[in-house]
Protein backbone atom coordinates (compact mmCIF):
# COMPACT_ATOMS: atom_id res chain seq x y z
CA UNK A 1 0.00 0.00 0.00
CA UNK A 2 1.24 3.21 -0.94
CA UNK A 3 2.31 5.95 1.73
CA UNK A 4 -0.75 8.01 2.78
CA UNK A 5 -0.59 12.04 1.72
CA UNK A 6 -1.61 12.94 4.99
CA UNK A 7 -0.80 11.08 8.05
CA UNK A 8 -1.49 12.44 11.89
CA UNK A 9 -0.70 10.70 14.88
CA UNK A 10 -2.12 11.27 18.30
CA UNK A 11 -2.02 15.06 17.56
CA UNK A 12 -2.97 17.14 20.34
CA UNK A 13 -3.05 21.11 20.13
CA UNK A 14 -2.90 23.61 22.93
CA UNK A 15 -3.99 27.53 22.28
CA UNK A 16 -4.03 30.09 24.91
CA UNK A 17 -4.01 26.64 27.17
CA UNK A 18 -7.12 25.42 25.40
CA UNK A 19 -6.90 22.44 23.92
CA UNK A 20 -8.41 22.49 20.42
CA UNK A 21 -7.21 19.01 19.39
CA UNK A 22 -6.89 15.82 21.24
CA UNK A 23 -4.97 12.44 20.18
CA UNK A 24 -6.67 13.11 16.65
CA UNK A 25 -5.20 10.04 14.54
CA UNK A 26 -5.94 10.63 10.98
CA UNK A 27 -4.97 9.19 7.39
CA UNK A 28 -5.26 10.35 4.58
CA UNK A 29 -4.85 8.34 1.12
CA UNK A 30 -4.26 9.14 -2.96
CA UNK A 31 -7.77 9.28 -4.10
CA UNK A 32 -9.71 10.12 -1.12
CA UNK A 33 -12.49 12.74 -0.50
CA UNK A 34 -12.48 13.31 3.19
CA UNK A 35 -15.22 15.44 4.37
CA UNK A 36 -14.67 16.61 8.04
CA UNK A 37 -17.50 18.22 9.57
CA UNK A 38 -18.30 19.54 13.22
CA UNK A 39 -19.22 22.80 15.01
CA UNK A 40 -17.49 25.81 15.32
CA UNK A 41 -14.60 25.93 17.98
CA UNK A 42 -14.38 21.83 17.18
CA UNK A 43 -11.11 22.11 15.55
CA UNK A 44 -11.46 21.78 11.75
CA UNK A 45 -9.81 24.79 10.64
CA UNK A 46 -7.30 24.17 13.26
CA UNK A 47 -6.57 20.91 11.72
CA UNK A 48 -6.10 22.14 8.31
CA UNK A 49 -3.91 25.10 9.72
CA UNK A 50 -1.51 22.01 11.42
CA UNK A 51 -1.53 20.26 7.86
CA UNK A 52 -0.46 23.62 6.29
CA UNK A 53 2.32 24.15 8.73
CA UNK A 54 0.74 27.45 10.35
CA UNK A 55 0.45 25.76 13.62
CA UNK A 56 2.66 23.48 15.30
CA UNK A 57 1.35 20.42 17.05
CA UNK A 58 1.87 20.28 21.03
CA UNK A 59 1.86 16.77 20.88
CA UNK A 60 1.93 14.10 18.25
CA UNK A 61 3.23 14.01 14.46
CA UNK A 62 1.75 15.26 10.83
CA UNK A 63 3.37 14.37 7.77
CA UNK A 64 2.47 15.66 4.89
CA UNK A 65 4.03 13.86 1.52
CA UNK A 66 5.93 12.13 3.93
CA UNK A 67 7.61 15.05 4.98
CA UNK A 68 6.91 18.27 7.98
CA UNK A 69 3.84 20.30 7.24
CA UNK A 70 5.03 23.30 4.42
CA UNK A 71 7.86 21.05 3.15
CA UNK A 72 5.61 21.10 -0.50
CA UNK A 73 3.41 24.31 -0.68
CA UNK A 74 3.86 23.11 -4.27
CA UNK A 75 1.47 19.76 -3.74
CA UNK A 76 -0.70 21.46 -1.91
CA UNK A 77 -3.82 23.73 -3.39
CA UNK A 78 -5.87 25.68 0.03
CA UNK A 79 -8.74 27.33 -0.38
CA UNK A 80 -9.04 29.49 3.12
CA UNK A 81 -12.46 30.02 4.60
CA UNK A 82 -11.70 33.22 6.54
CA UNK A 83 -11.19 36.04 3.59
CA UNK A 84 -8.14 37.83 5.46
CA UNK A 85 -7.98 40.38 2.05
CA UNK A 86 -9.45 43.43 1.16
CA UNK A 87 -12.58 43.34 -1.38
CA UNK A 88 -11.47 46.21 -2.39
CA UNK A 89 -7.78 45.63 -3.76
CA UNK A 90 -7.42 46.29 -7.18
CA UNK A 91 -7.01 43.16 -8.46
CA UNK A 92 -9.14 40.97 -11.38
CA UNK A 93 -10.02 37.35 -11.12
CA UNK A 94 -7.24 36.63 -13.78
CA UNK A 95 -4.47 37.73 -11.37
CA UNK A 96 -5.93 36.35 -8.13
CA UNK A 97 -5.63 33.15 -9.43
CA UNK A 98 -2.35 33.83 -11.09
CA UNK A 99 -1.05 34.16 -7.04
CA UNK A 100 -1.25 30.14 -7.46
CA UNK A 101 1.33 29.61 -9.36
CA UNK A 102 3.66 31.58 -6.95
CA UNK A 103 4.36 28.14 -4.88
CA UNK A 104 5.84 26.90 -8.09
CA UNK A 105 8.10 29.93 -9.10
CA UNK A 106 11.50 31.15 -7.77
CA UNK A 107 12.08 34.14 -6.20
CA UNK A 108 12.34 36.79 -8.04
CA UNK A 109 11.24 34.78 -11.07
CA UNK A 110 8.14 36.27 -12.76
CA UNK A 111 5.23 34.70 -14.30
CA UNK A 112 5.53 33.39 -17.70
CA UNK A 113 3.46 32.33 -20.31
CA UNK A 114 2.97 28.69 -19.12
CA UNK A 115 1.77 30.55 -15.63
CA UNK A 116 -0.53 32.36 -17.44
CA UNK A 117 -2.32 29.02 -19.62
CA UNK A 118 -2.31 27.42 -16.38
CA UNK A 119 -4.21 30.42 -14.56
CA UNK A 120 -6.48 30.36 -17.47
CA UNK A 121 -7.41 26.68 -17.06
CA UNK A 122 -8.27 27.05 -13.71
CA UNK A 123 -10.58 29.77 -14.12
CA UNK A 124 -12.11 27.53 -17.18
CA UNK A 125 -12.02 24.54 -14.62
CA UNK A 126 -14.10 27.17 -11.95
CA UNK A 127 -16.62 28.66 -15.01
CA UNK A 128 -15.22 31.44 -14.66
CA UNK A 129 -14.11 32.37 -17.88
CA UNK A 130 -16.46 35.19 -18.45
CA UNK A 131 -15.70 36.97 -15.12
CA UNK A 132 -11.76 36.53 -15.50
CA UNK A 133 -11.20 40.62 -15.86
CA UNK A 134 -13.55 41.56 -13.47
CA UNK A 135 -12.36 43.07 -10.29
CA UNK A 136 -12.92 40.34 -7.01
CA UNK A 137 -14.85 43.75 -5.29
CA UNK A 138 -17.62 43.28 -8.25
CA UNK A 139 -17.86 39.04 -7.57
CA UNK A 140 -20.89 37.15 -5.62
CA UNK A 141 -19.67 35.37 -2.83
CA UNK A 142 -20.13 32.22 -4.64
CA UNK A 143 -18.09 33.67 -7.48
CA UNK A 144 -15.13 34.90 -5.35
CA UNK A 145 -15.49 31.16 -3.63
CA UNK A 146 -14.80 29.49 -6.91
CA UNK A 147 -12.26 32.16 -8.05
CA UNK A 148 -10.39 30.68 -4.64
CA UNK A 149 -10.78 27.45 -5.70
CA UNK A 150 -9.29 28.59 -9.21
CA UNK A 151 -6.40 30.25 -7.34
CA UNK A 152 -5.66 26.44 -5.33
CA UNK A 153 -6.13 24.96 -8.53
CA UNK A 154 -3.42 27.16 -10.45
CA UNK A 155 -0.91 25.14 -8.94
CA UNK A 156 -1.05 22.00 -10.41
CA UNK A 157 -1.64 20.69 -6.24
CA UNK A 158 -1.86 16.72 -6.17
CA UNK A 159 -3.89 17.64 -2.25
CA UNK A 160 -6.66 20.31 -2.10
CA UNK A 161 -7.70 21.61 1.11
CA UNK A 162 -10.86 23.44 1.55
CA UNK A 163 -12.33 25.11 4.79
CA UNK A 164 -16.00 26.01 4.52
CA UNK A 165 -16.23 26.45 0.66
CA UNK A 166 -19.79 27.21 0.82
CA UNK A 167 -20.28 29.43 4.07
CA UNK A 168 -21.86 32.33 3.55
CA UNK A 169 -23.12 31.84 -0.28
CA UNK A 170 -26.70 31.04 -1.24
CA UNK A 171 -27.92 27.51 -2.11
CA UNK A 172 -27.73 27.19 -5.54
CA UNK A 173 -24.30 28.51 -5.50
CA UNK A 174 -23.63 26.04 -3.23
CA UNK A 175 -24.70 22.90 -5.65
CA UNK A 176 -22.32 24.20 -7.87
CA UNK A 177 -19.25 24.46 -5.88
CA UNK A 178 -20.01 20.78 -5.15
CA UNK A 179 -20.41 19.80 -8.25
CA UNK A 180 -17.13 21.73 -9.39
CA UNK A 181 -16.43 19.20 -6.17
CA UNK A 182 -17.39 16.58 -7.82
CA UNK A 183 -15.52 17.28 -10.81
CA UNK A 184 -12.26 17.59 -9.37
CA UNK A 185 -11.92 14.27 -7.27
CA UNK A 186 -11.41 12.46 -10.38
CA UNK A 187 -8.03 13.79 -10.62
CA UNK A 188 -7.25 15.22 -7.04
CA UNK A 189 -7.15 14.25 -3.27
CA UNK A 190 -9.43 16.60 -1.45
CA UNK A 191 -9.86 16.95 2.42
CA UNK A 192 -12.88 19.30 2.84
CA UNK A 193 -13.99 20.60 6.09
CA UNK A 194 -17.86 21.61 6.26
CA UNK A 195 -20.96 22.96 7.89
CA UNK A 196 -23.14 20.89 5.39
CA UNK A 197 -23.54 17.74 7.19
CA UNK A 198 -26.57 16.43 5.04
CA UNK A 199 -25.04 17.78 1.57
CA UNK A 200 -21.16 16.37 2.09
CA UNK A 201 -22.01 12.68 2.15
CA UNK A 202 -23.17 12.46 -1.26
CA UNK A 203 -20.07 13.57 -2.66
CA UNK A 204 -17.17 12.29 -0.03
CA UNK A 205 -15.64 9.52 0.30
CA UNK A 206 -15.54 9.32 3.65
CA UNK A 207 -16.36 11.07 6.77
CA UNK A 208 -14.74 12.68 9.92
CA UNK A 209 -16.67 14.33 12.38
CA UNK A 210 -14.12 16.63 14.37
CA UNK A 211 -15.29 18.09 18.08
CA UNK A 212 -11.56 18.42 19.69
CA UNK A 213 -11.16 14.56 19.30
CA UNK A 214 -11.70 13.08 16.01
CA UNK A 215 -14.60 10.25 15.04
CA UNK A 216 -13.77 8.55 11.79
CA UNK A 217 -16.14 7.00 9.47
CA UNK A 218 -14.94 4.36 7.14
CA UNK A 219 -17.73 5.14 4.25
CA UNK A 220 -19.35 7.53 2.46
CA UNK A 221 -22.38 7.02 4.52
CA UNK A 222 -23.47 10.28 6.37
CA UNK A 223 -22.87 9.78 10.18
CA UNK A 224 -26.80 9.09 11.42
CA UNK A 225 -28.95 11.30 12.96
CA UNK A 226 -28.45 10.81 16.34
CA UNK A 227 -24.72 10.97 16.31
CA UNK A 228 -24.82 14.29 14.38
CA UNK A 229 -27.04 15.58 16.90
CA UNK A 230 -24.84 14.17 19.90
CA UNK A 231 -21.47 16.09 18.45
CA UNK A 232 -23.47 19.30 17.67
CA UNK A 233 -25.43 19.03 21.22
CA UNK A 234 -28.45 19.95 19.37
CA UNK A 235 -31.25 18.36 17.24
CA UNK A 236 -29.30 18.02 13.43
CA UNK A 237 -31.65 18.19 10.51
CA UNK A 238 -30.39 16.72 7.66
CA UNK A 239 -30.91 19.14 4.24
CA UNK A 240 -32.53 17.80 1.26
CA UNK A 241 -29.86 18.17 -1.65
CA UNK A 242 -31.28 18.90 -4.97
CA UNK A 243 -29.22 17.12 -7.87
CA UNK A 244 -28.47 19.89 -10.47
CA UNK A 245 -26.59 19.83 -13.46
CA UNK A 246 -24.74 23.25 -13.42
CA UNK A 247 -24.16 24.99 -16.45
CA UNK A 248 -20.80 26.12 -14.95
CA UNK A 249 -18.77 22.93 -15.33
CA UNK A 250 -19.91 22.18 -19.53
CA UNK A 251 -16.96 22.63 -21.48
CA UNK A 252 -17.31 22.11 -25.23
CA UNK B 1 4.46 81.71 -15.72
CA UNK B 2 6.32 78.38 -15.40
CA UNK B 3 9.48 79.49 -17.36
CA UNK B 4 9.50 82.62 -14.57
CA UNK B 5 9.63 80.14 -11.87
CA UNK B 6 12.37 77.82 -13.67
CA UNK B 7 14.32 80.51 -13.92
CA UNK B 8 15.43 79.97 -10.37
CA UNK B 9 17.76 76.75 -9.43
CA UNK B 10 16.47 76.84 -6.40
CA UNK B 11 13.15 76.14 -8.26
CA UNK B 12 14.27 73.82 -10.76
CA UNK B 13 15.86 72.04 -7.58
CA UNK B 14 12.41 72.05 -5.92
CA UNK B 15 10.00 70.76 -9.13
CA UNK B 16 13.13 67.43 -9.39
CA UNK B 17 12.91 66.70 -5.89
CA UNK B 18 9.21 66.70 -5.98
CA UNK B 19 8.95 64.72 -9.14
CA UNK B 20 12.03 62.24 -7.84
CA UNK B 21 10.14 62.01 -4.91
CA UNK B 22 7.21 61.38 -5.89
CA UNK B 23 8.20 58.02 -8.07
CA UNK B 24 8.94 56.59 -4.88
CA UNK B 25 6.02 57.69 -3.14
CA UNK B 26 3.48 56.32 -5.19
CA UNK B 27 5.22 53.35 -5.69
CA UNK B 28 5.69 52.59 -1.77
CA UNK B 29 2.80 54.27 -0.67
CA UNK B 30 0.43 52.13 -3.21
CA UNK B 31 1.80 49.03 -0.57
CA UNK B 32 1.25 50.96 2.22
CA UNK B 33 -2.23 51.55 1.13
CA UNK B 34 -3.10 48.32 0.34
CA UNK B 35 -1.92 46.68 2.86
CA UNK B 36 -2.94 49.13 5.16
CA UNK B 37 0.21 49.95 7.01
CA UNK B 38 0.04 53.58 7.33
CA UNK B 39 0.31 53.57 11.41
CA UNK B 40 3.83 51.54 10.85
CA UNK B 41 4.85 53.96 7.89
CA UNK B 42 4.31 56.81 10.18
CA UNK B 43 6.31 55.56 13.16
CA UNK B 44 8.89 54.33 11.41
CA UNK B 45 9.15 58.49 10.04
CA UNK B 46 9.11 59.97 13.11
CA UNK B 47 11.51 57.06 14.28
CA UNK B 48 13.85 58.78 11.82
CA UNK B 49 13.88 62.11 13.34
CA UNK B 50 16.12 59.89 16.18
CA UNK B 51 18.73 59.43 12.89
CA UNK B 52 18.59 63.37 12.19
CA UNK B 53 19.19 64.15 15.27
CA UNK B 54 22.44 61.60 15.53
CA UNK B 55 23.78 62.81 12.22
CA UNK B 56 23.83 66.47 13.15
CA UNK B 57 25.53 65.43 16.39
CA UNK B 58 28.01 63.84 14.69
CA UNK B 59 28.21 66.71 12.25
CA UNK B 60 27.71 64.70 9.08
CA UNK B 61 25.40 64.63 6.40
CA UNK B 62 21.97 64.25 8.42
CA UNK B 63 20.72 62.18 5.07
CA UNK B 64 23.44 60.00 5.84
CA UNK B 65 22.27 59.66 9.68
CA UNK B 66 18.97 59.07 8.68
CA UNK B 67 18.75 56.04 6.55
CA UNK B 68 20.80 53.35 8.52
CA UNK B 69 18.40 54.72 11.90
CA UNK B 70 15.21 54.77 9.58
CA UNK B 71 15.86 50.97 8.54
CA UNK B 72 16.81 50.08 11.97
CA UNK B 73 13.77 51.30 12.98
CA UNK B 74 11.60 49.68 10.14
CA UNK B 75 13.68 46.35 11.08
CA UNK B 76 12.85 46.33 14.65
CA UNK B 77 8.92 47.44 14.48
CA UNK B 78 8.39 45.00 12.21
CA UNK B 79 10.30 42.62 14.28
CA UNK B 80 8.39 43.62 17.58
CA UNK B 81 4.90 43.33 15.62
CA UNK B 82 5.39 39.80 13.96
CA UNK B 83 7.53 38.16 16.07
CA UNK B 84 7.94 39.46 20.07
CA UNK B 85 4.01 39.23 21.79
CA UNK B 86 3.56 43.16 21.89
CA UNK B 87 0.49 44.57 20.23
CA UNK B 88 1.80 46.37 16.91
CA UNK B 89 0.11 49.67 18.08
CA UNK B 90 2.56 49.85 20.99
CA UNK B 91 5.36 48.92 19.61
CA UNK B 92 4.72 51.15 16.87
CA UNK B 93 4.55 53.61 19.38
CA UNK B 94 7.11 53.23 21.18
CA UNK B 95 9.60 53.77 18.61
CA UNK B 96 7.58 56.55 17.59
CA UNK B 97 8.43 58.56 20.61
CA UNK B 98 12.02 56.98 21.52
CA UNK B 99 13.10 57.78 18.05
CA UNK B 100 11.80 61.53 18.45
CA UNK B 101 13.62 61.80 22.02
CA UNK B 102 16.63 60.28 20.63
CA UNK B 103 16.53 62.82 18.02
CA UNK B 104 15.83 65.50 20.80
CA UNK B 105 18.76 64.27 22.79
CA UNK B 106 21.22 64.55 20.75
CA UNK B 107 20.78 67.54 19.27
CA UNK B 108 20.73 69.41 22.99
CA UNK B 109 23.92 67.84 23.42
CA UNK B 110 25.17 69.72 20.18
CA UNK B 111 26.12 73.46 20.87
CA UNK B 112 24.40 75.72 19.03
CA UNK B 113 21.24 76.99 17.02
CA UNK B 114 20.41 73.74 15.06
CA UNK B 115 18.83 75.82 11.56
CA UNK B 116 17.59 73.94 9.13
CA UNK B 117 16.15 71.24 11.78
CA UNK B 118 12.76 72.27 11.13
CA UNK B 119 12.90 72.19 7.11
CA UNK B 120 13.75 68.21 8.29
CA UNK B 121 10.86 67.74 10.47
CA UNK B 122 8.49 69.95 8.30
CA UNK B 123 9.97 69.78 5.02
CA UNK B 124 11.79 72.38 2.98
CA UNK B 125 11.68 71.69 -0.72
CA UNK B 126 13.38 75.05 -2.07
CA UNK B 127 16.62 74.56 -0.24
CA UNK B 128 17.46 70.85 -1.40
CA UNK B 129 21.29 70.97 -2.65
CA UNK B 130 22.34 68.95 -5.61
CA UNK B 131 23.71 66.18 -2.92
CA UNK B 132 20.22 65.12 -2.08
CA UNK B 133 18.89 65.11 -5.55
CA UNK B 134 21.28 62.70 -6.26
CA UNK B 135 20.53 60.76 -3.50
CA UNK B 136 17.15 60.68 -4.12
CA UNK B 137 17.33 59.42 -7.08
CA UNK B 138 19.64 56.68 -5.94
CA UNK B 139 16.74 55.89 -3.77
CA UNK B 140 14.45 55.80 -6.53
CA UNK B 141 16.04 53.62 -8.78
CA UNK B 142 16.96 51.26 -6.38
CA UNK B 143 13.12 51.21 -4.82
CA UNK B 144 12.30 50.32 -8.84
CA UNK B 145 14.78 47.79 -8.89
CA UNK B 146 13.62 45.89 -5.94
CA UNK B 147 9.87 46.10 -6.39
CA UNK B 148 10.24 45.08 -9.95
CA UNK B 149 12.54 41.85 -8.62
CA UNK B 150 10.24 41.00 -5.87
CA UNK B 151 6.36 42.26 -7.57
CA UNK B 152 4.87 38.70 -7.42
CA UNK B 153 5.87 38.50 -4.01
CA UNK B 154 5.02 41.76 -3.04
CA UNK B 155 1.52 41.43 -4.36
CA UNK B 156 1.39 38.06 -2.75
CA UNK B 157 1.89 39.10 0.73
CA UNK B 158 -0.10 42.58 0.44
CA UNK B 159 -3.43 40.63 -0.72
CA UNK B 160 -3.36 37.70 1.50
CA UNK B 161 -0.02 36.73 4.14
CA UNK B 162 -1.12 33.73 4.95
CA UNK B 163 -1.62 32.46 2.20
CA UNK B 164 1.47 33.72 0.78
CA UNK B 165 3.18 31.97 3.19
CA UNK B 166 1.17 28.54 2.69
CA UNK B 167 2.40 29.19 -0.92
CA UNK B 168 5.73 28.62 0.64
CA UNK B 169 7.27 32.39 0.87
CA UNK B 170 9.25 33.48 3.24
CA UNK B 171 7.05 36.15 4.67
CA UNK B 172 8.19 37.63 7.26
CA UNK B 173 11.46 38.48 5.81
CA UNK B 174 9.76 39.76 2.62
CA UNK B 175 7.36 41.69 4.84
CA UNK B 176 10.42 43.42 6.87
CA UNK B 177 12.32 44.15 3.24
CA UNK B 178 8.51 46.11 2.53
CA UNK B 179 9.15 48.11 5.75
CA UNK B 180 12.56 48.91 5.03
CA UNK B 181 11.50 50.18 1.48
CA UNK B 182 9.23 52.51 3.30
CA UNK B 183 12.07 53.67 5.15
CA UNK B 184 14.07 54.60 2.40
CA UNK B 185 11.17 56.59 1.00
CA UNK B 186 10.77 58.24 4.28
CA UNK B 187 13.77 59.31 3.35
CA UNK B 188 13.63 60.61 0.60
CA UNK B 189 10.21 62.28 0.88
CA UNK B 190 12.05 64.28 4.13
CA UNK B 191 13.18 66.82 1.92
CA UNK B 192 9.40 67.46 0.54
CA UNK B 193 7.03 67.30 3.42
CA UNK B 194 8.91 66.82 6.08
CA UNK B 195 8.99 64.06 8.37
CA UNK B 196 5.77 64.91 9.94
CA UNK B 197 4.15 65.15 6.97
CA UNK B 198 5.24 61.73 5.09
CA UNK B 199 2.04 60.00 5.75
CA UNK B 200 0.36 62.14 4.10
CA UNK B 201 1.83 62.02 0.72
CA UNK B 202 2.81 58.64 1.23
CA UNK B 203 -1.42 57.59 1.33
CA UNK B 204 -2.60 60.14 0.00
CA UNK B 205 -1.97 59.58 -3.68
CA UNK B 206 -2.19 55.71 -3.66
CA UNK B 207 -5.28 55.86 -1.63
CA UNK B 208 -6.61 58.26 -4.48
CA UNK B 209 -5.48 56.49 -7.72
CA UNK B 210 -7.14 53.08 -5.51
CA UNK B 211 -10.55 54.06 -6.23
CA UNK B 212 -9.84 54.38 -10.21
CA UNK B 213 -6.87 51.20 -10.37
CA UNK B 214 -8.38 47.80 -11.54
CA UNK B 215 -4.19 46.50 -11.07
CA UNK B 216 -1.34 47.05 -8.36
CA UNK B 217 0.80 48.45 -11.43
CA UNK B 218 -1.81 50.46 -12.70
CA UNK B 219 -2.54 52.10 -9.24
CA UNK B 220 1.46 52.85 -9.09
CA UNK B 221 1.76 54.92 -11.92
CA UNK B 222 -1.55 57.03 -11.24
CA UNK B 223 -0.18 57.46 -7.57
CA UNK B 224 2.98 58.66 -9.16
CA UNK B 225 1.17 60.84 -11.05
CA UNK B 226 -1.24 61.82 -8.51
CA UNK B 227 1.91 62.85 -6.19
CA UNK B 228 3.59 64.83 -8.60
CA UNK B 229 0.57 66.99 -9.37
CA UNK B 230 -0.07 67.62 -5.62
CA UNK B 231 3.44 68.61 -5.44
CA UNK B 232 3.45 71.02 -8.44
CA UNK B 233 0.43 72.78 -7.81
CA UNK B 234 1.63 73.32 -3.90
CA UNK B 235 4.72 74.48 -4.71
CA UNK B 236 2.76 76.99 -6.92
CA UNK B 237 0.84 78.00 -4.40
CA UNK B 238 3.84 78.30 -1.94
CA UNK B 239 5.36 80.52 -4.67
CA UNK B 240 2.51 82.56 -5.24
CA UNK B 241 1.50 83.39 -1.74
CA UNK B 242 4.59 82.51 0.09
CA UNK B 243 3.60 79.77 2.04
CA UNK B 244 5.78 76.85 3.66
CA UNK B 245 6.18 74.56 0.71
CA UNK B 246 5.73 71.66 2.45
CA UNK B 247 2.40 71.98 4.37
CA UNK B 248 1.55 73.53 1.13
CA UNK B 249 1.90 70.26 -0.86
CA UNK B 250 -0.36 68.32 2.26
CA UNK B 251 -3.41 70.81 2.31
CA UNK B 252 -3.24 70.53 -1.34
CA UNK B 253 -3.57 66.66 -1.35
CA UNK B 254 -5.75 66.38 1.76
CA UNK B 255 -7.94 68.87 -0.20
CA UNK B 256 -7.97 66.48 -3.37
CA UNK B 257 -8.73 63.38 -0.70
CA UNK B 258 -11.44 65.39 0.84
CA UNK B 259 -13.01 66.43 -2.94
CA UNK B 260 -12.74 63.11 -4.50
CA UNK B 261 -14.48 60.96 -1.60
CA UNK B 262 -17.02 63.97 -1.87
CA UNK B 263 -17.19 63.56 -5.25
CA UNK B 264 -17.81 59.71 -5.23
CA UNK B 265 -20.10 60.62 -2.39
CA UNK B 266 -22.68 62.53 -4.17
CA UNK B 267 -22.51 60.33 -7.51
CA UNK B 268 -23.43 57.19 -5.58
CA UNK B 269 -26.46 59.39 -4.15
CA UNK B 270 -27.58 60.73 -7.36
CA UNK B 271 -27.48 57.40 -8.73
CA UNK B 272 -29.46 55.89 -6.67
CA UNK B 273 -31.98 58.24 -6.81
Amino acid sequence: MKDPIIQCDQLSLLLGGMKVLDKVTLSVHDGDFLGIIGPNGGGKTTLLRVILGLEAPSAGSVRVFGGAPGSFPARIGYVPQRLFFDRDFPISIRELVLMGRISNKKLFQHYNKRDREKADEAICTAGLERLAERRIGDLSGGELQRALIARALAGDPELLLLDEPTASIDPQMKTTIYDLMEHLKEKLTIVLVTHDTGTISRYVTRTASLNVTLELYESALSPNRESLSALYHYPVNPVVHHSQVSRTLDHP
Amino acid sequence: MLHEILAYEFMRNALLAALLSSVACGIIGTYVVVKKIGFISGGIAHTAFGGIGLGYYLGINPLLGVIPFSLFAAVAIGLMSKKAKVAEDSAIGTFWAVGMAVGVICIGLKPGYAPDLFSYLFGNILTVPTFDLWMILLLDLFIIGVVWLLNKEFLAISFDEEYARVSGLKTTALYLLMLCLIALTVVVMMRVVGIVMVIALLTIPAAIARMFSRTLPGMMVLAIALSSLFSIIGLWFSYQWDLASGATIIVVSGSAFFLVHAWRQLTAVLKAQ
